[in-house]
């Protein structure tokens, strides 16, 4: 392992020409188990697979090579992206074309490596093959870079996910990784790193798209004795999972991102700023930051260049808005995580008052790309004023889900239609929404839409950081909607007036239009839609006179949904009626007497004592107390209770 | 309970403000919550006042100031989840244990909390029991999960 280490660094990282020896190939060939002499099993091991079951899947494996003394490897991989597919297994037998087989749970390891190894194979289990030059071809599997979910996706920031040991060190640098960072580190100025950003066009990540290389370019030139960079990894909007996915699966190529980007702003100190709970993506970058810093790529005078690099991670306390730029700051510094008015912004006077660059995880993690291809080739990705990919987390009802990468300027309806092969179970598709609990719906109108900050931003519709959500017709979006507010109602910091009082007065209104009147002639009805018109006058307010942008932001999904689908709104204010049956409070339930045995299951569980009957005869439901709950429909086991 | 508080303050030589939340963070890690004999002794370290820290402390919702219960339930609410249930199985546990997210049951034995995506969206909704994924859950699993578990508490 000594003789890999100093072999890396010397003959790899300090190797001063671009094209290294053949000999050093060939090394860095095995390192990467191209031509492996013995069988190697991978499987993917992100947070994704690990609910999946992968945990169970590892040791059954492990089992399965001890038992039969096979000559085998097994190593964990990150995330590969198709999420239905976990927990996803690789397996490589040498002189072969990889074979990649879905949902391996601990039962059907045994099996699928019998199969695997006695040329037996169960298609069922299949998802496909790799096509690399010079293996023989299993016939009759597809590839699985034919497969729609892959063919479709433009995988660059994403390239090393899924094919790499995240633990190891040697396999990133084996992969290319880290040479950009210490070639920069020893022949490049800070404001050559800088411009080569610059030109190349990346914009921020996080949804805002701010020019990368002129926000580095801000806090180099502020003068200052320190100054630092912050890499977002906070994540915290509902149903939001690149970033982790990221962290999980490539930390090394994060971690060298960080450090170019820290480099170019002349910052001796770098922060992660994690999100809580993500321990699994915390584990794996700080063995990362520690083997690093082992291969001395961290710490004081790196590799003689005179430059100091120190990263750590902190983990955030629990609160949405801290990842909000300045409350981030505040939160770093020991304080409140309140959002602070800008000016100044961060590159002048950020954390401690130094000049501070805050980007978000995919930002950086185009960064060593950039540096290794040069800006030239990442402007020719994507669009003119967007060039580059766009990392999604696809989730809700689509067919396929997981993390996806697509070249901007790409349809949404690609993503809807090919990547996530359209809705589940026949439903038919109702929206798409992007961008978090602040983002806006997408309806089919919209699907031709391509993924570009400008034109979504000329239909009123922000990128966001990564959430795409597909919504079918079972979902009511009055609900949605509800749901999201009161997410942003519970995360509002209250420092300013018309966010705190404005989401709690949006989150009412809409309460009140899924709730039951308790009486019909009493004019609540017309109260509820009076609500509703306000809410114009509210949102507006709030997007203009809030401090930061959560409250700027916060109407969004609301005045979203009620452009698109008012036809729902009112049907839950006029006719009392969801259509998805979802909204408690107007669900009325009933009791069919010829199902129900009067077992009295149901009326134990009531929770407002709203069922009556005799035991062993059918019991009723008494209409005016019933809070639609759902708990007796949900126990009854003789699907006695009709909802309606 | 393992470390012994002074050891683990120790640790922050400095004693900065910026200290003030990783220390709390680790002293919950090692004791479970912030006792107030651990928020007594971080202020007078860092020579803030206990009320600064409780009202920073609160501020955040990782922060706690009573023990978690034996059995601990994280339930995934985000988006996907939502979308699939996560509601009725939040509304199932509060019914079933009687408290809000957040708090523990008066015998010790359960605590719960929302968290916003896991990161297995697909398998939704999914919750944590002990450090445990459980995905697909349906609400009328709980009454029994909650049932089996008590056993398992009963009889440690
Ligand atoms: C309420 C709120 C929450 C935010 N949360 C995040 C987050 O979780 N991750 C993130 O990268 N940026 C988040 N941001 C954006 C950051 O403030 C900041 O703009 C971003 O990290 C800059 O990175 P970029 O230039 O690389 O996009 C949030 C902003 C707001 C207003
Ligand atoms: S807009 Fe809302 S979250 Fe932002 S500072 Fe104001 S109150 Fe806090
Ligand atoms: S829906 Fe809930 S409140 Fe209504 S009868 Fe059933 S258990 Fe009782
Ligand atoms: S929303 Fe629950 S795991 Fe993502």
């Amino acid at each position: 392992m000594e003789d890999l280490k100093s072999f890396l660094i010397e003959k790899v990282l300090l190797f001063e020409s671009d094209t290294l020896s053949s000999d050093t190939e060939k090394v860095l060939g095995q390192v990467r188990r191209e031509k492996p002499a013995q069988p190697v099993v991978y499987l993917s091991s992100g947070t994704s697979s690990l609910i999946a079951g992968s945990a169970r899947t590892y040791s059954a494996i492990e089992n399965y090579i001890s038992e039969n003394a096979l000559e085998a490897k097994l190593i964990s991989v990150g995330c590969t992206g198709p999420a239905n597919f976990e927990p996803l297994v690789c397996v490589h037998i040498p002189g072969k074309n990889k074979l990649f087989f879905r949902n391996i749970t601990e039962e059907k390891v045994e099996p699928l490596l019998n199969g695997v190894f006695h040329n037996d194979i169960n298609e069922d289990d299949l998802a496909g093959q790799t096509g690399t030059k010079g293996f023989e071809l299993w016939p009759g599997i597809p590839f699985m870079d034919e497969h729609p979910f892959f063919s479709n996706q433009k995988r660059v920031v994403l390239g090393n996910c899924g094919c790499y040991d995240p633990e190891s060190i040697e396999e990133y640098i084996a992969r290319g990784g880290y040479r950009s960072y210490v070639k920069a580190i020893r022949h490049y100025t800070y404001d050559e790193v800088c411009d080569i950003i610059e030109k190349s066009g990346l914009r921020g990540r996080s949804g805002g798209g701010y020019l990368t290389g002129l926000k580095w370019k801000h806090a180099l030139n502020t003068n200052a004795n320190a100054r630092y960079l912050i890499c977002n990894a906070k994540e915290s909007d509902p149903g939001a999972f690149t970033d982790r996915t990221i962290l999980e699966s490539d930390p090394h190529r994060l971690l060298e991102g960080i450090a170019i980007g820290a480099y170019a702003i002349g910052a001796s100190n770098a922060i992660i700023f994690i999100r809580s709970g993500s321990d699994h993506a915390r584990n794996r970058l700080q063995r990362a930051i520690d083997s690093a810093r082992e291969f001395g790529l961290f710490g004081h005078d790196i590799f003689s260049s005179g430059y100091n690099l120190d990263i750590v991670i902190k983990k955030e306390p629990g609160a949405f808005v801290c990842g909000e730029e300045t409350a981030l700051i505040n939160t770093l510094e020991g304080k409140r995580g309140m959002p602070q008015l800008k000016p100044p912004y961060p590159t002048t006077a950020g954390l401690f008052g130094k000049p501070t660059v805050i980007n978000n995880v995919e930002t950086l993690m185009n960064v060593p790309l950039i540096m290794q291809n040069g800006p030239e080739w990442f402007r020719s990705l994507g669009t003119e004023n967007s060039p580059g990919t766009k990392v999604f987390a696809v989730a809700g009802k689509g067919r396929m889900s997981g993390v996806v990468e697509v070249e901007m300027g790409t349809s949404i309806r690609t993503i809807l239609e090919d990547i996530a092969d359209g809705i589940r179970e026949g439903k038919d598709f109702k929206a798409i929404q992007l961008g978090g609990a602040s983002g806006s719906f997408i309806t089919s109108e919209h699907l031709d839409l391509t993924i570009d900050f400008d034109e979504l931003r000329e239909n009123g519709i922000g990128m966001g950081a990564g959430g795409f959500v597909i919504i079918d017709e079972n979902t009511c979006m009055v609900d949605l909607v509800r749901y999201y507010m009161e997410f942003i109602r519970n995360e509002s910091c209250g420092k300013c007036i018309p966010c705190r009082e404005g989401t709690g007065r949006m989150l009412e209104i809409l309460e009140s239009v899924i709730r039951k009147p308790l009486n019909e002639e009493s004019g609540t009805t017309l109260e509820r839609f009076k609500g509703v018109m306000q809410l114009e006058t509210i949102a507006s307010v709030m997007k203009d006179t809030s401090l930061c942008g959560l409250g700027q932001t916060a109407p969004n999904p609301f005045m979203s949904a009620l452009k698109n689908f008012r036809d729902e709104f009112e049907e839950h204010i006029f006719d009392r009626k969801c259509r998805a049956n979802i909204c408690r409070g107007l669900r009325s339930f009933s009791i069919d007497v010829e199902k129900c045995t009067g077992c009295t299951a149901c009326a134990s569980k009531c929770p407002v004592n709203a069922i009556y009957g005799t035991r062993l005869q059918p019991f009723f439901i008494v209409e005016d107390k019933c809070i639609g709950c759902g708990i007796c429909f949900d126990i009854c086991k003789f699907s006695a209770i009709t909802v309606k | 309970m393992s470390t012994d508080l002074d050891t683990i303050i120790k640790k922050y030589k400095q004693g900065k403000r910026e200290d003030l939340i990783p220390l709390l963070q680790e002293i919950q890690e090692d004791q479970g919550f912030l006792s107030e004999e651990a928020i007594v002794k971080t202020g007078t370290f860092l020579g803030l006042s206990t009320t600064k820290i409780y009202g920073l402390a609160t501020f955040y919702d990782k922060f706690r100031f009573i023990p978690a219960g034996k059995i601990q339930i994280k339930i995934c609410h985000g988006t996907s989840c939502f979308l699939n249930g996560s509601q009725s199985i939040i509304n199932r546990i509060k019914e079933e244990t009687g408290i809000n997210p957040g708090q523990t049951t008066r015998d010790g034995n359960f605590s719960y909390e929302i968290v916003s995506c896991m990161g297995g969206c697909n398998n939704g909704p999914v919750i944590t029991v002990n450090g445990e994924f459980h995905s697909h859950v349906k609400a009328e699993q709980l009454p029994e999960l909650i049932k089996k578990l008590k056993y398992v508490i009963d009889n440690d």
